[in-house]
């Protein structure tokens, strides 16, 4: 059941562009999957209008809080960024659907763009098997709490400015031709997420992606955030954002 | 708190969530009992599929936001046969918002719709600014109007809501004809036609260019239509245009509505339309109304 509540800022901790948000609510959490997304309320900004939609990088339900993890990119997620300790946002969760977990023994690889790391956490954290990272970035600092990823599990990196991990592309790393996968997670820029699906096909490797598109109702009512898929258009936020490539025109 | 629309429609109280930004009812149950608003209208519904516009569709703009989803629906058929079983037992009226590309595909519709006992309503869309050779040709001259609101009135007997463009340079004069042509009630207003460029990439920030403002930013402009509309005509005037609280609601009741439908602010608070309902009920409580239908047309000017 979806949820609309405030939510508690408990902790902050700023990475140049981007900020950590841990959020407490008072009321026990609904269930939320791993690549499920939430609508924040962006007060006291005039040129800001609707809600954003965030994905949920980590839950912790003992304690009823999500962390969220957001670029600061224009003035609605700045001023999400600029919230206080103590201040709260008014949040509706969970909403989309998630990735799809791995059975037993598959070979997982979480391939994340950007701050499209951000929901692969979480989806590592629900996840019975060890799961593999590969995170791009632009530059080093682009990549944010490297050492809780490499908690979970093995995590490769690239910059394309050469300045942490291998240089270049996601797509470029050498882990592709070290390694075999069985199931291939993504989120990020849609063009690397493009990129990613063409290895993924190349290979015949079961692959979803999470779609970021301008929203506005985060629920399916308004249609606006639709993706022309092989079964027409779909709403991102409701039908998504989690979509197998076998569902994209891609 | 009961409003009667006339033929039929009778609302437990004048808050109704627009068509186009409430589904189904069904994406909103999480946050609202349904039991809690006179109405909901249902997504704009054509005779026949349409998959809409490409993406993008929507751009935010100050204090709104424009969008040019373009009717994308399943087709009438296709709300009989699987939508409507699934909403039809709402403890609230359920209106389906028609709209067509041309008359046959009105009459049609209208036809189909006619039959389903538990729609008491249809909202006639002449009026969507998105759609090329769309209802907005019906819903900008007086013989437009005239033309698909009689031609429906002959096949549809419950109450036919007309939806009105404000498109259009005198609102008074298309809301007249609309009720020479049969109307039980009129709807207002529309998205207002608008644009947004991308200035960094010299593109349109929506696919087809242009699309209809709604939100907050429209209020002024559809309360004062209201004001004209309400006193042009007989029939019952629904407001819409902007409303997000239950001041925005009382003031459009004020300006001439007998009840009034909430938008794009159900996107910013799933909830908002039954503290609406709510915050209503405490105004006439407030200022002494012991019917809510003594607001409509008491401005004091």
């Amino acid at each position: 059941m979806k949820q609309i509540a405030d939510f508690t800022l408990v902790e902050k901790e700023c990475f140049g562009n981007a900020v950590l948000l841990r959020l407490r609510g008072e009321r026990p959490l609904p269930e939320i999957a791993p690549g499920q997304f939430v609508q924040v309320r962006v007060d006291g900004s005039p040129s800001t209008y609707l809600r954003r939609p965030i994905s949920i990088h980590d839950v912790d339900s003992d304690k009823n809080e999500i962390v969220l993890l957001v670029q600061m990119v224009g003035e609605g997620t700045r001023h999400l960024g600029n919230t206080n300790v103590g201040e709260s946002l008014n949040i509706v969760l969970p909403l989309g659907n998630g990735y799809t977990l791995p059975e037993k023994e598959e070979r997982v690889l979480l391939v994340g763009g950007g701050i499209g790391i951000a929901p692969l956490y979480y989806l590592g954290k629900c996840m019975d098997v060890k799961p593999a990272f590969l995170l791009g970035g632009k530059k080093a600092s682009d990549l944010v709490r490297l050492e809780a990823y490499r908690a979970l599990g093995d995590t490769f990196v690239t910059t394309e400015d050469g300045s942490l991990g291998e240089k270049g592309m996601v797509t470029m790393h050498s882990v592709w031709k070290e390694r075999e996968f069985d199931k291939i997670y993504v989120c990020g820029p849609k063009r690397m997420m493009m990129a990613v699906a063409d290895i993924a096909k190349a290979n015949g490797v079961w692959c979803e992606v999470s779609l970021e598109h301008l929203m506005a109702c985060g629920l399916g009512a308004c249609l606006c955030c639709v993706e022309d898929t092989v079964d027409g258009h779909l709403c991102v936020c409701k039908e998504g954002p989690v979509f197998n490539i076998r569902r994209l025109k891609w | 708190m009961t409003i009667d629309l006339g033929r039929g429609l009778v609302l437990r109280n004048p808050v109704m969530t627009a068509s186009g930004t409430f589904g189904y009812g069904e994406e909103y149950t999480d946050f609202v009992d349904l039991s809690q608003l006179g109405g909901i209208i249902v997504k704009g519904t054509t005779l026949n599929p349409r998959e809409g516009n490409p993406y993008p569709r929507m751009a935010e703009t100050p204090s709104g936001m424009l969008n040019c989803v373009g009717l994308q629906n399943k087709g009438v058929q296709y709300f009989i046969d699987n939508i409507y079983p699934r909403i039809k037992d709402f403890d609230t009226n359920v209106l389906l918002n028609l709209s067509g590309s041309c008359l046959d595909d009105y009459v049609k519709g209208a036809e189909k719709v006619d039959v389903l006992d538990k729609i008491p309503a249809i909202e006639l869309n002449v009026s969507c600014p998105n759609v090329k050779q769309g209802g907005m040709a019906f819903g900008v001259t007086t013989t437009g109007i005239s033309q698909v609101v009689s031609e429906v009135r002959k096949v549809y007997h419950k109450h036919l809501m007309v939806k009105l463009s404000p498109n259009v340079t005198n609102i008074a004069e298309i809301a007249l004809a609309a009720e020479a042509a049969g109307a039980d009630s009129v709807s207002l207003i529309n998205t207002l036609m608008g644009m947004a460029i991308d200035a960094e990439h010299r593109k349109p920030k929506l696919s087809v260019i242009t699309g209809g403002l709604s939100g907050a930013c429209v209020k002024p402009v559809a309360l004062r239509m209201v004001w004209q509309v309400a006193k042009a005509v007989k029939i019952p005037v629904v407001g819409l245009g902007g409303i997000s609280n239950a001041t925005d609601a009382v003031e459009f009741m004020l300006a001439g509505a007998s009840a009034i439908e909430i938008g794009t602010a159900n996107f910013i608070d799933p909830a908002v339309s039954v503290k609406v309902a709510e915050g209503m009920r405490e105004y006439c409580e407030r200022h002494g109304f012991q019917k809510v239908s003594e607001l409509t047309g008491s401005l004091d000017a």
